[in-house]
């Protein structure tokens, strides 16, 4: 028998197996992620046919500028993350540790833009909590106060993904600056990762459009 | 096996996602009426496409990563269709004597 590759696992032939399985359970990981960010997004689609002028009134005090550059600094995050993933292949140790700090500096500061409208949301009486008086104003509170039930669910549930992708691209990064070289294993758990991480930033694309830009002029 | 685009290639895609952004906030400033919605979500789908793609990788995936990614999305076509089919159908009566 020829002898193994250190990072070959037990039941696959050759490291290609190996990596077309792992690709196709992480893939198989984030269907049914998007199945739980499914049921948010289609309990949105009813009530905002049943309340469209409620909805489209509260979009309305969410900022769409903040929406926005949030939305560019996921999509450079996401660019930077590709690029970590193409230096490792390419071995190139530094280029890895800085793409992957590039990446968890965008994405920290996603969480602190959307940290900061949430704040204003909060001084602004728009979070709809027990305790905390809801005054959205217009024509229809109780359809705004549905609308920021929904937004506050499906934001939340987005950043705490996006956390969690914020302290494993740290973690890879700290495992990048104490290994001295990029073996077949680490490249395999980035690309799984960058799998992730993109799908993250997926589920905010469709999350702007429709919690932000629907209020119109 | 080493099978990721050049570096040309993701910047490329890169400044196609900043492009559909931009074009994502100058639409939803003109108001098209029912478009607006349309649109909005036709440039995601497209920067979620390009995404998945290149990104992702899944333009040099196997069959079987393919079909696990199709089945995302399938299931969750099975949602929306369902749902919105009794949602957009049904006629609310109020109760008798209700």
């Amino acid at each position: 028998m020829n002898e193994r590759p250190a990072a070959l696992g037990h039941p696959y032939d050759d490291l290609e197996q190996q990596r077309d399985a792992a690709t196709m359970g992480m893939w198989l990981f984030l269907a049914t992620e998007v199945l739980f960010f499914g049921a948010l997004f289609v309990g949105y689609t009813v009530y905002r046919i049943a309340y469209p002028q409620g909805f489209s009134e509260a979009s309305r005090h969410l900022d769409a500028t903040l929406g926005a550059v949030n939305t560019g600094l996921l999509l450079t995050s996401s660019f930077f993350m590709a690029l970590a993933v193409w230096a490792a292949g390419r071995r190139r140790r530094r280029l890895v540790l800085l793409f992957l700090l590039l990446t968890m500096f965008l994405g920290l500061g996603f969480l602190g833009i959307k940290g900061f409208e949430w704040y204003q949301e909060f001084r602004q009486n728009l979070v709809p909590l027990p305790g905390l008086t809801f005054e959205a104003g217009g024509d229809f509170p109780q359809q705004s106060e549905l609308f920021f039930n929904f937004y506050f669910i499906m934001t939340g549930l987005h950043a705490v993904h996006l956390l969690i992708g914020v302290l494993l691209v740290g973690f890879f990064a700290v495992l990048v600056w104490r290994r001295t070289r990029i073996g077949e294993a680490f490249i395999m758990q980035l690309e799984l990762l960058g799998l992730y991480w993109h799908f993250v930033d997926v589920v905010w694309i469709f999350l702007f459009p429709l919690l932000y830009l629907l209020g119109g002029t | 096996m080493n099978d990721t685009d050049s570096f040309f290639s993701y910047l490329l895609v890169f400044l196609a996602l900043l492009a559909l952004l931009a074009a994502t906030v100058v639409v939803a400033r003109v108001d098209v009426g029912r478009l607006n919605l349309a649109l909005g979500l036709g440039i995601a789908f497209t920067k979620a496409l390009l995404i998945v793609l290149f990104f992702m990788h899944l333009r040099h995936a196997r069959r079987l990563t393919w079909v696990a990614a199709a089945a995302g999305l399938f299931w969750l076509a099975i949602l929306f269709l369902l749902t919105l089919s009794d949602v957009l159908t049904r006629v609310w009566t109020p109760a008798v004597g209700g």
